[in-house]
């Protein structure tokens, strides 16, 4: 009822907020169910999940990193990628000016649930140009079969 | 089928699909202007870079390999395609740009232009 007292003319934040969610709703992106675990826009990694019929293939969009500083691990159908990416920008030097900073750096932890079917104790990660790849299988008796029909 | 494509939306190809515009880090030293740009899933080979007058254009093309009969179920990632554009200014050298590519991070160096490095002038006494 008292929104409109928050609500300053000329607030140039709250418009800002306002073109946002118009943005957002043209693209259909706001108002779709979302997993509980989904972050925000701009969180690092980003991530991706499909589902084949015999995988659950999940990709972390995770550039810059060394691949043996990148940990995932699998905990009661939970699996969380989790590392550090160096901020490799110089810092304290006065001969260097600094017009863009917007790379992440630092720590980060991401989870995402996985489906019912995939089999967690067999998992595959691999790491190519910037993107982590995780292969989970499926159960087997998840994947889809086909039934004989006798006569 | 391509995991970045929103499932409602298939038909879309990827020009017409706006692209992503990747973060980058911009510094600048004595010897010239070093951009880092983040481009995960884009390779060397579908990495193109350009000069046109006083713009240079990184664009690239992400590749999550062929996966057979993929559903997307969960995508934050939603383009295929990263672009992103910059204006140079004259005290530059357009022809000796370095690119490199590793682990999905670009590293491009613009050098100064010979006579654009600062230099001392000297002062003479009358």
């Amino acid at each position: 009822m008292y929104a409109s007292l928050t609500r300053i003319p000329g607030d140039m934040f709250a418009d800002f907020e306002a073109l946002q969610r118009q943005v957002e709703q043209l693209l259909g992106t706001r108002g779709w169910p979302s997993s509980i675990r989904a972050a925000s826009r701009g969180a690092f990694p980003a991530i991706n999940m499909g589902v084949t019929p015999e995988t659950v293939e999940i990709y972390a969009f995770a550039p810059g990193i060394d691949a043996a500083k990148l940990e995932v691990s699998v905990d009661r159908g939970v699996l969380t990628i989790s590392g550090e990416r160096a901020n490799d920008l110089p810092r304290d030097s006065e001969k260097v000016s600094v017009y863009a900073d917007e790379r992440f750096g630092g720590s980060f932890r991401r989870a995402i649930g996985l489906p019912e079917d995939a089999d967690a104790s067999r998992i595959d990660a691999k790491y190519r140009d910037g993107i982590l790849r995780i292969t989970v299988p499926k159960r087997e008796n998840a994947k889809p079969r086909r039934i004989e029909v006798k006569d | 089928m391509d995991m970045t494509q929103p499932s409602n939306n298939r038909e879309t190809t990827a020009a017409e699909s706006p692209a992503m515009i990747p973060a980058v880090d911009v510094l600048e030293n004595e010897n010239g202007i070093t951009v880092r740009a983040d481009l995960p899933g884009v390779s060397r080979e579908s990495l193109h870079i350009r000069v046109d007058g006083e713009t240079l254009t990184v664009e690239g093309q992400v590749n999550l390999g062929e996966v057979k009969d993929l559903e997307p179920v969960y995508a934050e990632i939603r383009t295929a395609q990263y672009k992103r554009s910059f204006v140079l200014s004259r005290d530059l050298d357009t022809s000796k740009i370095d690119a490199k590519m590793k682990n999905g991070v670009l590293t491009l160096t613009v050098p100064k232009l010979e006579q654009a490095r600062p230099r001392r002038i000297p002062v003479r006494a009358e």
